[in-house]
Protein backbone atom coordinates (compact mmCIF):
# COMPACT_ATOMS: atom_id res chain seq x y z
CA UNK A 1 0.00 0.00 0.00
CA UNK A 2 1.62 3.17 -1.07
CA UNK A 3 0.16 6.98 -1.38
CA UNK A 4 0.88 10.43 -0.98
CA UNK A 5 1.13 12.71 1.78
CA UNK A 6 -1.99 15.42 1.39
CA UNK A 7 -1.14 16.96 5.50
CA UNK A 8 1.25 15.74 8.32
CA UNK A 9 1.98 17.26 11.79
CA UNK A 10 4.79 16.82 14.40
CA UNK A 11 2.81 15.94 17.83
CA UNK A 12 5.26 17.09 21.10
CA UNK A 13 1.75 16.91 23.45
CA UNK A 14 0.51 13.71 23.49
CA UNK A 15 -2.54 11.97 24.72
CA UNK A 16 -2.16 9.53 27.66
CA UNK A 17 -1.82 6.29 26.25
CA UNK A 18 0.85 7.26 23.87
CA UNK A 19 3.09 9.98 25.94
CA UNK A 20 6.01 7.32 26.12
CA UNK A 21 6.10 8.19 21.88
CA UNK A 22 6.35 11.49 21.68
CA UNK A 23 7.17 13.28 19.54
CA UNK A 24 5.58 11.69 16.71
CA UNK A 25 4.81 12.47 12.87
CA UNK A 26 1.16 12.25 12.25
CA UNK A 27 -0.25 12.17 8.50
CA UNK A 28 -3.16 11.97 6.54
CA UNK A 29 -2.01 10.07 3.72
CA UNK A 30 -3.54 10.10 -0.08
CA UNK A 31 -3.51 6.16 -1.33
CA UNK A 32 -3.50 5.39 -5.12
CA UNK A 33 -6.96 4.44 -5.28
CA UNK A 34 -7.95 8.08 -3.69
CA UNK A 35 -8.99 7.06 -0.12
CA UNK A 36 -7.44 8.95 2.61
CA UNK A 37 -5.86 7.33 5.75
CA UNK A 38 -4.42 8.87 9.04
CA UNK A 39 -1.37 7.60 9.82
CA UNK A 40 1.79 7.11 12.11
CA UNK A 41 5.03 7.94 10.07
CA UNK A 42 7.81 5.45 10.86
CA UNK A 43 10.82 7.10 11.77
CA UNK A 44 12.69 5.66 14.83
CA UNK A 45 15.73 4.48 12.78
CA UNK A 46 15.93 7.90 10.62
CA UNK A 47 14.43 10.53 12.31
CA UNK A 48 13.11 11.32 9.04
CA UNK A 49 10.13 14.01 8.88
CA UNK A 50 7.69 13.52 5.57
CA UNK A 51 5.85 16.48 3.80
CA UNK A 52 3.21 17.48 2.09
CA UNK A 53 3.30 15.34 -1.29
CA UNK A 54 6.30 13.32 -0.51
CA UNK A 55 5.81 9.36 -1.84
CA UNK A 56 5.09 7.03 0.99
CA UNK A 57 4.64 3.21 1.75
CA UNK A 58 2.64 1.40 4.20
CA UNK A 59 6.06 0.17 6.58
CA UNK A 60 3.81 -1.89 9.20
CA UNK A 61 0.90 -2.46 11.26
CA UNK A 62 1.50 -1.99 15.26
CA UNK A 63 -1.03 -2.82 17.25
CA UNK A 64 -3.33 -2.03 14.52
CA UNK A 65 -2.29 1.47 14.05
CA UNK A 66 -0.80 2.05 9.89
CA UNK A 67 2.77 3.02 9.60
CA UNK A 68 4.03 4.18 6.92
CA UNK A 69 7.67 5.41 5.60
CA UNK A 70 9.25 7.74 2.95
CA UNK A 71 9.76 5.53 -0.41
CA UNK B 1 -41.65 29.38 12.97
CA UNK B 2 -42.17 32.19 15.53
CA UNK B 3 -39.95 34.75 16.07
CA UNK B 4 -37.77 34.19 19.06
CA UNK B 5 -35.37 36.71 21.82
CA UNK B 6 -33.10 36.51 24.20
CA UNK B 7 -33.84 38.11 26.71
CA UNK B 8 -31.12 36.97 29.69
CA UNK B 9 -27.70 35.89 29.89
CA UNK B 10 -25.49 34.75 32.52
CA UNK B 11 -21.85 33.58 32.77
CA UNK B 12 -19.73 32.69 35.26
CA UNK B 13 -15.53 33.76 35.11
CA UNK B 14 -13.58 31.24 33.08
CA UNK B 15 -10.68 30.11 35.00
CA UNK B 16 -8.98 27.27 36.93
CA UNK B 17 -11.24 26.97 39.75
CA UNK B 18 -10.11 23.80 41.99
CA UNK B 19 -12.67 24.39 44.83
CA UNK B 20 -15.43 25.20 42.48
CA UNK B 21 -17.67 21.17 41.39
CA UNK B 22 -19.66 21.50 37.61
CA UNK B 23 -22.70 21.76 39.16
CA UNK B 24 -21.86 25.34 41.17
CA UNK B 25 -20.53 26.89 38.55
CA UNK B 26 -23.54 25.92 36.04
CA UNK B 27 -25.90 26.67 39.10
CA UNK B 28 -24.06 30.32 39.61
CA UNK B 29 -24.60 30.82 35.43
CA UNK B 30 -28.46 29.98 35.04
CA UNK B 31 -29.23 31.85 38.57
CA UNK B 32 -27.62 35.01 37.16
CA UNK B 33 -29.52 34.74 33.48
CA UNK B 34 -32.61 34.37 35.55
CA UNK B 35 -31.81 37.43 37.59
CA UNK B 36 -30.66 39.66 34.51
CA UNK B 37 -34.32 38.42 32.93
CA UNK B 38 -35.96 38.56 36.32
CA UNK B 39 -37.67 35.49 35.59
CA UNK B 40 -38.30 32.67 38.96
CA UNK B 41 -37.29 29.34 38.25
CA UNK B 42 -40.95 28.42 38.27
CA UNK B 43 -41.42 30.22 35.03
CA UNK B 44 -38.76 27.93 33.40
CA UNK B 45 -40.58 25.75 31.18
CA UNK B 46 -37.68 23.40 29.76
CA UNK B 47 -33.66 23.37 30.69
CA UNK B 48 -31.63 22.56 27.77
CA UNK B 49 -28.06 22.19 28.82
CA UNK B 50 -24.60 21.83 26.79
CA UNK B 51 -22.19 19.35 28.08
CA UNK B 52 -19.38 17.39 26.38
CA UNK B 53 -17.62 14.99 29.02
CA UNK B 54 -18.73 15.52 32.38
CA UNK B 55 -18.81 11.47 32.95
CA UNK B 56 -15.18 11.56 31.62
CA UNK B 57 -13.91 14.76 33.29
CA UNK B 58 -15.72 14.91 36.79
CA UNK B 59 -17.92 11.11 37.03
CA UNK B 60 -21.04 12.80 36.87
CA UNK B 61 -24.19 11.87 34.47
CA UNK B 62 -27.50 13.15 34.20
CA UNK B 63 -26.76 16.30 34.06
CA UNK B 64 -29.45 18.22 32.96
CA UNK B 65 -32.02 17.40 35.78
CA UNK B 66 -28.87 17.77 38.04
CA UNK B 67 -27.94 20.91 37.86
CA UNK B 68 -31.65 22.38 37.03
CA UNK B 69 -32.64 20.84 40.59
CA UNK B 70 -30.02 22.39 42.15
CA UNK B 71 -32.19 25.65 40.55
CA UNK B 72 -35.24 24.95 42.00
CA UNK B 73 -36.38 24.42 38.24
CA UNK B 74 -38.40 20.67 38.86
CA UNK B 75 -40.92 19.07 37.01
CA UNK B 76 -40.21 19.94 33.28
CA UNK B 77 -38.13 18.58 30.31
CA UNK B 78 -34.31 19.10 31.29
CA UNK B 79 -32.37 17.03 28.86
CA UNK B 80 -28.37 17.57 27.90
CA UNK B 81 -26.77 18.07 24.42
CA UNK B 82 -23.41 16.24 23.14
CA UNK B 83 -22.14 17.91 19.95
CA UNK B 84 -18.32 17.69 21.15
CA UNK B 85 -17.22 21.62 21.34
CA UNK B 86 -20.29 22.65 20.12
CA UNK B 87 -22.82 20.88 22.48
CA UNK B 88 -23.91 24.16 24.12
CA UNK B 89 -24.89 25.84 20.62
CA UNK B 90 -26.14 22.88 19.99
CA UNK B 91 -28.45 22.86 23.00
CA UNK B 92 -29.36 26.65 21.61
CA UNK B 93 -29.92 25.81 18.08
CA UNK B 94 -32.77 23.05 19.64
CA UNK B 95 -34.59 25.07 22.21
CA UNK B 96 -34.79 28.33 19.45
CA UNK B 97 -36.64 25.67 17.84
CA UNK B 98 -38.48 24.80 20.50
CA UNK B 99 -40.09 28.12 21.23
CA UNK B 100 -39.96 29.05 17.34
CA UNK B 101 -42.62 25.89 17.11
CA UNK B 102 -44.52 27.19 19.64
CA UNK B 103 -43.84 24.20 22.63
CA UNK B 104 -42.44 26.76 24.81
CA UNK B 105 -42.50 30.45 25.73
CA UNK B 106 -39.45 30.44 28.73
CA UNK B 107 -36.83 28.41 28.55
CA UNK B 108 -33.02 28.41 29.97
CA UNK B 109 -30.59 27.10 27.80
CA UNK B 110 -26.89 26.11 29.90
CA UNK B 111 -23.45 24.83 29.14
CA UNK B 112 -20.73 24.04 31.16
CA UNK B 113 -17.37 22.28 31.31
CA UNK B 114 -15.31 21.34 34.48
CA UNK B 115 -12.04 20.36 33.06
CA UNK B 116 -9.17 21.41 35.08
CA UNK B 117 -9.38 18.73 37.63
CA UNK B 118 -7.72 15.85 35.44
CA UNK B 119 -3.94 16.17 34.19
CA UNK B 120 -3.22 17.80 30.61
CA UNK B 121 -2.43 14.19 29.20
CA UNK B 122 -5.77 13.25 30.15
CA UNK B 123 -7.70 16.08 29.33
CA UNK B 124 -6.21 15.48 26.05
CA UNK B 125 -7.53 11.81 25.61
CA UNK B 126 -10.78 12.72 26.67
CA UNK B 127 -11.11 15.68 24.04
CA UNK B 128 -9.65 13.61 21.27
CA UNK B 129 -13.17 11.22 21.88
CA UNK B 130 -14.62 14.42 19.70
CA UNK B 131 -12.85 12.40 16.81
CA UNK B 132 -12.52 9.18 15.38
CA UNK B 133 -11.38 6.61 17.52
CA UNK B 134 -11.67 4.17 15.42
CA UNK B 135 -9.18 5.96 12.92
CA UNK B 136 -7.43 8.89 13.67
CA UNK B 137 -7.92 8.50 17.37
CA UNK B 138 -6.14 5.22 17.22
CA UNK B 139 -3.61 6.42 15.43
CA UNK B 140 -2.51 9.11 18.23
CA UNK B 141 -4.38 11.93 16.84
CA UNK B 142 -5.38 14.70 19.35
CA UNK B 143 -7.22 18.15 19.11
CA UNK B 144 -3.99 20.41 18.51
CA UNK B 145 -2.71 17.46 15.77
CA UNK B 146 -6.13 18.04 13.68
CA UNK B 147 -5.82 21.74 13.60
CA UNK B 148 -2.09 21.58 13.04
CA UNK B 149 -2.51 19.32 9.60
CA UNK B 150 -5.23 21.52 8.89
CA UNK B 151 -3.08 24.67 9.47
CA UNK B 152 -0.41 22.85 7.79
CA UNK B 153 -2.90 22.40 4.30
CA UNK B 154 -3.84 25.83 4.35
CA UNK B 155 -0.25 27.12 4.74
CA UNK B 156 0.05 24.50 1.85
CA UNK B 157 -3.13 26.13 -0.42
CA UNK B 158 -2.74 29.61 0.49
CA UNK B 159 0.79 30.48 1.85
CA UNK B 160 -0.71 31.39 5.24
CA UNK B 161 1.92 31.79 7.77
CA UNK B 162 3.03 31.07 11.02
CA UNK B 163 2.91 35.31 11.79
CA UNK B 164 -0.84 35.22 10.17
CA UNK B 165 -1.23 32.14 13.36
CA UNK B 166 0.58 34.13 15.80
CA UNK B 167 -1.79 37.83 15.13
CA UNK B 168 -5.05 35.88 15.66
CA UNK B 169 -3.26 34.96 19.26
CA UNK B 170 -2.20 38.40 19.97
CA UNK B 171 -4.92 40.18 18.67
CA UNK B 172 -7.65 37.42 20.99
CA UNK B 173 -5.11 38.16 23.90
CA UNK B 174 -5.19 41.88 23.66
CA UNK B 175 -9.45 41.55 23.58
CA UNK B 176 -9.44 39.13 26.32
CA UNK B 177 -7.08 41.53 28.69
CA UNK B 178 -9.83 43.99 28.60
CA UNK B 179 -12.51 41.02 29.51
CA UNK B 180 -12.54 40.89 33.36
CA UNK B 181 -14.45 37.05 33.00
CA UNK B 182 -11.41 36.39 30.87
CA UNK B 183 -9.12 32.92 31.68
CA UNK B 184 -6.18 34.21 30.48
CA UNK B 185 -6.11 37.84 31.00
CA UNK B 186 -2.42 38.26 29.22
CA UNK B 187 -1.40 40.57 26.15
CA UNK B 188 1.30 38.81 24.12
CA UNK B 189 4.01 40.22 21.33
CA UNK B 190 4.14 38.23 18.28
CA UNK B 191 7.65 37.42 19.35
CA UNK B 192 5.67 35.06 21.99
CA UNK B 193 3.25 34.08 20.23
CA UNK B 194 6.22 32.91 17.47
CA UNK B 195 8.81 31.51 20.50
CA UNK B 196 5.93 29.95 22.35
CA UNK B 197 6.25 25.47 23.62
CA UNK B 198 5.50 23.58 20.62
CA UNK B 199 2.37 21.36 21.14
CA UNK B 200 2.02 19.75 17.09
CA UNK B 201 3.90 21.18 14.46
CA UNK B 202 3.15 24.16 13.28
CA UNK B 203 0.72 25.11 16.47
CA UNK B 204 2.45 26.18 19.94
CA UNK B 205 0.82 26.05 23.22
CA UNK B 206 0.16 29.86 21.81
CA UNK B 207 -2.33 28.68 19.03
CA UNK B 208 -4.32 26.72 21.10
CA UNK B 209 -7.18 27.53 23.43
CA UNK B 210 -7.19 27.21 27.08
CA UNK B 211 -8.37 24.08 29.36
CA UNK B 212 -11.27 26.27 31.58
CA UNK B 213 -14.26 25.44 34.18
CA UNK B 214 -16.70 27.64 33.56
CA UNK B 215 -20.41 27.94 32.85
CA UNK B 216 -23.28 29.93 30.80
CA UNK B 217 -26.81 30.56 30.54
CA UNK B 218 -29.56 32.25 28.19
CA UNK B 219 -33.20 33.05 28.31
CA UNK B 220 -35.15 32.69 25.59
CA UNK B 221 -38.89 33.63 24.94
CA UNK B 222 -41.23 34.37 22.04
CA UNK B 223 -40.33 38.05 20.72
CA UNK B 224 -43.97 38.77 21.33
CA UNK B 225 -43.26 38.14 24.91
CA UNK B 226 -40.24 40.02 25.48
CA UNK B 227 -41.00 43.10 26.50
CA UNK B 228 -42.53 41.42 29.82
CA UNK B 229 -38.82 40.81 31.05
CA UNK B 230 -36.29 43.02 29.65
CA UNK B 231 -36.55 46.23 27.54
CA UNK B 232 -33.07 45.09 25.79
CA UNK B 233 -34.26 42.45 23.88
CA UNK B 234 -32.03 40.58 21.48
CA UNK B 235 -33.73 38.45 18.68
CA UNK B 236 -32.84 35.86 17.10
CA UNK B 237 -32.55 36.71 13.33
CA UNK B 238 -31.19 33.30 11.74
CA UNK B 239 -30.06 30.05 13.39
CA UNK B 240 -28.85 26.55 11.45
CA UNK B 241 -27.18 23.41 12.60
CA UNK B 242 -25.26 21.55 10.33
CA UNK B 243 -22.66 18.26 10.59
CA UNK B 244 -20.63 16.77 8.21
CA UNK B 245 -18.16 13.51 8.93
CA UNK B 246 -16.31 13.21 12.00
CA UNK B 247 -13.00 11.78 10.79
CA UNK B 248 -10.65 14.56 9.00
CA UNK B 249 -9.74 12.01 6.36
CA UNK B 250 -13.02 11.59 5.16
CA UNK B 251 -13.45 15.21 4.25
CA UNK B 252 -12.52 15.74 0.64
CA UNK B 253 -10.79 19.40 1.29
CA UNK B 254 -9.55 19.90 4.93
CA UNK B 255 -9.14 24.31 4.86
CA UNK B 256 -12.29 24.53 4.97
CA UNK B 257 -15.61 23.13 7.19
CA UNK B 258 -18.30 22.40 5.28
CA UNK B 259 -20.91 22.57 7.98
CA UNK B 260 -19.79 25.84 8.77
CA UNK B 261 -19.95 26.96 5.76
CA UNK B 262 -23.39 25.35 5.08
CA UNK B 263 -24.78 26.91 8.12
CA UNK B 264 -23.99 30.42 7.73
CA UNK B 265 -25.67 29.96 4.11
CA UNK B 266 -28.60 28.72 5.72
CA UNK B 267 -28.48 31.56 9.26
CA UNK B 268 -27.85 34.56 6.51
CA UNK B 269 -30.70 33.18 3.99
CA UNK B 270 -33.23 32.87 7.27
CA UNK B 271 -32.00 36.32 9.01
CA UNK B 272 -32.50 38.39 4.79
CA UNK B 273 -28.84 39.49 5.70
CA UNK B 274 -25.28 38.64 4.06
CA UNK B 275 -22.15 38.03 5.51
CA UNK B 276 -21.45 41.92 4.78
CA UNK B 277 -23.90 43.21 6.99
CA UNK B 278 -22.36 41.22 10.01
CA UNK B 279 -20.69 44.04 11.99
CA UNK B 280 -19.10 41.72 14.35
CA UNK B 281 -18.65 37.84 15.81
CA UNK B 282 -17.65 35.65 18.17
CA UNK B 283 -16.01 32.77 15.99
CA UNK B 284 -14.83 29.34 17.38
CA UNK B 285 -11.07 30.16 17.65
CA UNK B 286 -10.24 26.33 19.17
CA UNK B 287 -7.01 27.24 17.66
CA UNK B 288 -5.70 30.10 15.17
CA UNK B 289 -6.28 28.82 12.23
CA UNK B 290 -9.94 28.31 13.08
CA UNK B 291 -9.94 31.83 13.12
CA UNK B 292 -8.64 32.19 10.09
CA UNK B 293 -10.37 29.83 8.40
CA UNK B 294 -13.92 30.77 10.36
CA UNK B 295 -13.37 34.16 8.48
CA UNK B 296 -13.45 32.24 5.04
CA UNK B 297 -16.15 29.88 5.61
CA UNK B 298 -18.66 32.61 6.97
CA UNK B 299 -17.66 34.92 3.63
CA UNK B 300 -16.39 37.84 5.44
CA UNK B 301 -13.13 36.88 3.03
CA UNK B 302 -12.35 34.57 0.18
CA UNK B 303 -10.96 31.38 0.80
CA UNK B 304 -7.12 31.65 1.19
CA UNK B 305 -7.68 35.58 2.06
CA UNK B 306 -8.28 34.78 6.09
CA UNK B 307 -4.29 34.87 6.85
CA UNK B 308 -3.54 38.25 6.05
CA UNK B 309 -6.71 39.73 6.90
CA UNK B 310 -5.82 38.58 10.43
CA UNK B 311 -2.09 40.14 9.72
CA UNK B 312 -3.55 43.29 8.98
CA UNK B 313 -5.34 43.72 11.70
CA UNK B 314 -8.94 44.00 9.91
CA UNK B 315 -10.63 41.61 12.85
CA UNK B 316 -9.29 43.92 15.96
CA UNK B 317 -11.11 45.45 18.13
CA UNK B 318 -10.99 48.97 16.08
CA UNK B 319 -10.81 46.73 12.64
CA UNK B 320 -13.31 47.23 9.81
CA UNK B 321 -15.00 43.69 11.34
CA UNK B 322 -14.26 42.24 14.74
CA UNK B 323 -13.50 39.07 15.53
CA UNK B 324 -13.59 37.19 19.16
CA UNK B 325 -14.48 40.94 21.36
CA UNK B 326 -14.30 39.02 24.48
CA UNK B 327 -10.69 37.31 23.41
CA UNK B 328 -12.11 34.14 21.94
CA UNK B 329 -11.66 30.85 23.48
CA UNK B 330 -7.94 31.62 23.09
CA UNK B 331 -7.78 34.04 25.93
CA UNK B 332 -11.57 34.55 26.96
CA UNK B 333 -11.23 30.09 27.84
CA UNK B 334 -12.88 27.05 26.84
CA UNK B 335 -14.91 25.38 28.80
CA UNK B 336 -15.52 23.23 25.70
CA UNK B 337 -19.88 22.72 26.97
CA UNK B 338 -19.97 26.11 27.87
CA UNK B 339 -18.69 27.47 24.88
CA UNK B 340 -21.05 27.93 22.25
CA UNK B 341 -23.81 29.65 24.90
CA UNK B 342 -21.08 31.84 26.32
CA UNK B 343 -20.62 32.74 22.58
CA UNK B 344 -24.52 34.01 22.21
CA UNK B 345 -24.12 35.83 25.58
CA UNK B 346 -20.99 37.78 24.14
CA UNK B 347 -22.79 38.71 21.43
CA UNK B 348 -25.90 39.89 23.06
CA UNK B 349 -23.71 42.15 25.66
CA UNK B 350 -22.20 43.76 22.51
CA UNK B 351 -25.38 43.94 20.99
CA UNK B 352 -27.34 45.63 24.58
CA UNK B 353 -23.64 47.93 24.81
CA UNK B 354 -22.75 46.27 27.77
CA UNK B 355 -19.23 45.23 26.62
CA UNK B 356 -17.63 47.66 28.60
CA UNK B 357 -13.59 48.38 27.14
CA UNK B 358 -14.62 46.46 24.50
CA UNK B 359 -17.92 48.13 23.82
CA UNK B 360 -17.99 48.52 19.55
CA UNK B 361 -19.57 51.68 17.97
CA UNK B 362 -21.51 49.34 15.26
CA UNK B 363 -23.10 46.63 17.65
CA UNK B 364 -26.61 46.04 16.28
CA UNK B 365 -25.74 42.99 14.06
CA UNK B 366 -23.38 40.18 15.20
CA UNK B 367 -22.70 36.49 14.33
CA UNK B 368 -21.58 33.66 16.65
CA UNK B 369 -19.52 30.59 15.13
CA UNK B 370 -19.88 27.35 17.53
CA UNK B 371 -17.78 24.47 16.06
CA UNK B 372 -17.81 20.85 17.07
CA UNK B 373 -14.76 18.72 16.75
CA UNK B 374 -12.57 19.03 13.86
CA UNK B 375 -15.80 20.45 12.06
CA UNK B 376 -18.91 17.58 12.30
CA UNK B 377 -21.34 19.98 14.10
CA UNK B 378 -21.67 23.57 13.27
CA UNK B 379 -24.08 26.01 14.89
CA UNK B 380 -23.95 29.45 13.05
CA UNK B 381 -26.18 32.11 14.77
CA UNK B 382 -27.39 35.82 14.21
CA UNK B 383 -28.35 38.23 16.78
CA UNK B 384 -29.81 41.67 16.35
CA UNK B 385 -31.06 44.50 18.31
CA UNK B 386 -34.70 44.06 18.58
CA UNK B 387 -36.42 47.15 17.09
Amino acid sequence: MSGTIYTETLIYAAPEQFVNDAPYQLAIVTLEDGKRLTARIASEKSGERVQIGDKVELAEYRDGIPFFRKV
Amino acid sequence: MRPVAVIGIGKTAFGAFPDRDLRSLAVEAGRKCMEDAHVKPSQVEAFYLGNFAGPSFVGQNHLAPYIAGAMDITGVPCTRFEAACASSGSAFFHAVSAVGAGLYDVVLVGGVEKMTSQPTPKVTEILAGAGDMCGEGRAGATFPALFAMIARRHMYQYGTTREMLAAVAVKNHANGAKNPQAHMRKVITMEQALGGKPIADPLTVYDCSLISDGAAAVLIVPLERASEFTDKPARVLGIAQTSDQVALDQKEDITTFKAVKEAAQKAYKMAGVTANDIQFAEVHDCFTIAEIVASEDLGFVKKGEGGPYALQGCTALNGPRPLNTSGGLKSKGHPVGATGVAQICDVVAQIRGEAGERQLQRHSLGLAQNLGGSGATAVVTILGAAA
